[in-house]
């Protein structure tokens, strides 16, 4: 995976709760076999006037103007900013595709939901959570006429924006992750022996769950 | 010992914890599906690696599996990108030896309830899919987590989930369950309170009366909804409804096997001191038939409430949310939920495509027939067994007479990936579990209901109060 060390960028705001996961990623995308390729269908019900579908060329569909992904203002954000739970409901991974395809890097919101945040971070996006006021004070300085340049520090676990700095906190082994650019399931592989030893206790005790199915 | 239910399976199953509190937990059993695996085999082909454990693994296609025409098999998925899909899932299988019912296969079904249904869910199991539902298992006391196509790779290559523990919350629910009231208006009330991140980083145990009475189909449709609080998993202590359900599944132990299992399962309830992060308690006495009047699972209230006035909310956030969803669903301030019309209906998904759900629409549609302004009403069973059940009990009969039709088993409707869906605006009476913008079809509206309620609205056209339908 790709090291993430530090990132600036500017800050797109979706000043919304609760942004569940086929909102990010609608289902007529997820019958696709592939990991990339999703960036253009992201928000693809807000941010298209049109319906879509696989075989539906996006440059051939009308644009929603009223959506912030598609204003001149936002144009080439990689980092967004959202209300609690962004990426809640269904664990389609296709969302986290979807938004790191279009070039995101960066997530803020105030909490997020397991299973979104475990793929965010699978993916290499960065997944933060700030306090409610900090989100808030984001949210201002983001929808205001200057908008809003961020640098994000992964090392120093610092949000930096002009005349502000705020601190975050990353569970420090997916931080470690992301700084090394390690592959989560290499990282579990270096227990495989422990992994075999509990197998061996384990079954010895659960004689009834040895058993395989296929 | 002071242990909960959640500590308990967690503690068993912890291979290691590193330094910052993460755990490598070990994981007994893998369901997977069409959507979620495809990248999860090619990832896991890139790097060389073969599946740790193939035999834990139990395969279905469910979500892409179209409901009509299932003769002609693989053929029946017109959608060519969605047929080669299915046939990934099934080279996969081939190519490493995984058990897979396909589409011709009669335990073809939900990975939520064929799992159960086979015996391959048990009580002290930790289980994944790449689902968020999976938290549907926890009602046989398993610790169930739906997971991202990454770790479904993880899992595939390391048998092993690589998470620091969850917080723990009990909800405990006093009293009975009034007549006319399920599971799942049970669940539904539970999500209106705690709202829609109410459990994020929690497992939850449902415990007391209300849960205790329930049979394994009621659990299985509370833990089912437990992702919509945002809560990691769903659980319900092991008891004597939970064995009886299993006794005699395919891959369920027997014999002395089963005697062996039965002294570690009766261990599975969280002990009496027990401490959890979060101790909620709640009574079931007064709750009615629910039904959502938004697009999310927390926008619910009672079926003779009224569509909330966004203006008596203190939280602008939350306010805004309320007018989006208002307008979206095409519905104003003050709206009697029930008389709203209704141009479809969908009984199944795994939230409610079990047998008692179709019995208990069958019983409700015996003798009448569905009112004209409804376009279409499905029932989509669960799996192929619970079809070839209800047909044993000649449910099929009596559901077809009254004008519903009678489908094969799949996710269909819920998330509209196969050929089931809303068109823009159609209102739909649906037993799934999700509300989302868009869930049902772009620009469908759908109101989460029990199967009773469901069979109701089709019966009398709008939503309606089911306790009031029989007398009609």
């Amino acid at each position: 995976m790709e090291k993430f060390l530090r990132h600036q960028g500017q800050v797109v705001p979706l000043n919304r709760a609760n942004i569940d996961t086929d909102t990010i990623m609608p289902k007529q995308y997820l019958k696709c076999i592939n990991k990339y390729g999703y960036g253009d269908w992201v928000f693809d019900n807000w941010r298209y006037l049109d319906p879509g579908d696989v075989n539906i060329p996006t440059s051939k569909r009308r644009t929603n103007p009223e959506f912030e992904l598609n204003s001149a203002k936002y144009k080439g954000a990689t980092l967004l900013l959202a209300q609690k739970n962004f990426g809640c409901g269904s664990s389609r991974e296709h969302a986290v595709w979807g938004l790191r395809d279009y070039g995101i890097k960066v997530i803020i919101c105030p909490e997020f939901p397991d299973i979104f945040h475990n793929n965010c971070f699978a993916n290499g996006l960065l997944a933060i959570e700030l306090k409610q006021e900090e989100v808030d004070h984001m949210f201002y300085l983001a929808e205001s006429d200057n908008g809003l340049m961020a640098t994000i520090d992964l090392n120093t676990q610092q949000v930096q924006m002009n005349h502000k700095t705020i601190k975050f906190k990353i569970d420090e082994s997916l931080r470690q992750n992301l700084l090394n650019g390690y592959d989560n399931i290499s990282v579990t592989l270096q227990q495989s022996e422990k992994i075999k030893a509990f197998e061996h206790r384990y079954f010895k005790h659960r004689p009834w769950l040895n058993v395989d199915l296929g | 010992m002071t242990n909960s239910l959640f500590d308990k399976i967690w503690d068993s199953h912890c291979v290691d914890t590193n330094r910052s509190g993460r755990s490598v937990l070990y994981i007994d059993r893998h369901i997977i599906h069409e959507v979620t695996s495809a990248q999860a085999f090619e990832g896991l082909r890139m790097a060389q690696r073969m599946p740790w454990r193939k035999g834990s693994i139990l395969a279905t296609p469910d979500h892409q599996v179209p409901t009509t025409g299932r003769e002609q098999g693989i053929n029946a998925i017109h959608d060519p990108i969605a047929r080669l899909q299915v046939t990934t899932l099934d080279e996969n299988c081939s190519e490493y030896g995984i058990l897979k019912f396909g589409l011709e296969d009669n335990r073809q079904g939900i990975v939520h309830v064929v799992g159960p249904e086979q015996g391959a869910t048990l009580p002290g199991m930790t289980i994944v899919c790449g689902d968020s539902h999976t938290s549907t298992h926890g009602a046989f006391a398993a610790l169930a987590q739906g997971i991202g196509t990454s770790e479904v790779e993880h899992v595939l290559a390391t048998q092993c989930l690589s998470q620091k523990k969850p917080q723990s919350m009990r909800i405990q629910i006093d009293d009975e369950l009034p007549q006319g009231s399920t599971a799942k208006d049970l669940i539904l009330y539970i999500i209106g309170q705690l709202g829609m991140a109410g459990a994020n980083g929690h497992v939850i145990e449902y415990a007391g009366k209300a849960i205790r009475q329930l049979s394994m189909e009621g659990r299985m449709t509370v833990c089912n909804m437990s992702i919509e609080m945002g809560a990691r998993a769903g659980l319900v202590a092991f008891d004597e409804t939970t064995e009886t359900y299993l006794r005699g599944r395919p891959f369920a132990p027997q014999g002395p096997l089963l005697q062996q299992a039965l002294e570690h399962w009766q261990t599975l309830h969280s002990d009496k001191d027990a401490i959890f992060d979060q101790d909620i308690r709640l009574s079931a006495r007064d709750v009615a038939p629910h039904v959502t009047w938004g697009t999310s699972p927390d926008q619910v209230v009672p079926i003779t409430g009224r569509v909330p006035d966004p203006e008596a909310l203190s939280d602008t956030v939350q306010q805004a949310e309320y007018q989006r969803a208002q307008k979206y669903m095409g519905l104003s301030t003050g709206t009697p939920l029930i008389g709203i019309p209704i141009d479809r209906v969908f009984v199944g998904s795994c939230t409610n495509g079990r047998i008692e759900d179709i019995r208990s629409v069958a019983n409700l549609l015996a003798g009448k027939t569905i009112a004209a302004n409804i376009k279409e009403a499905i029932v989509v069973p669960g799996s192929g067994l619970v079809k070839a059940q209800a047909e044993q009990e000649g449910l099929h009969t009596i559901i077809k007479a009254a004008g519903v039709e009678w489908r094969a088993p799949g996710c269909s409707m819920c998330n509209a990936m196969n050929p089931d869906h809303l068109e823009p605006e159609e209102r739909c009476a649906s037993t799934s579990n999700r509300n989302f913008e868009g869930r049902q079809g772009q620009g469908g509206r759908t109101h989460l209901v029990s199967p009773v309620m469901a069979a109701a609205a089709a019966i009398a056209g709008h939503l309606v109060d089911a306790r009031t339908v029989s007398e009609v």
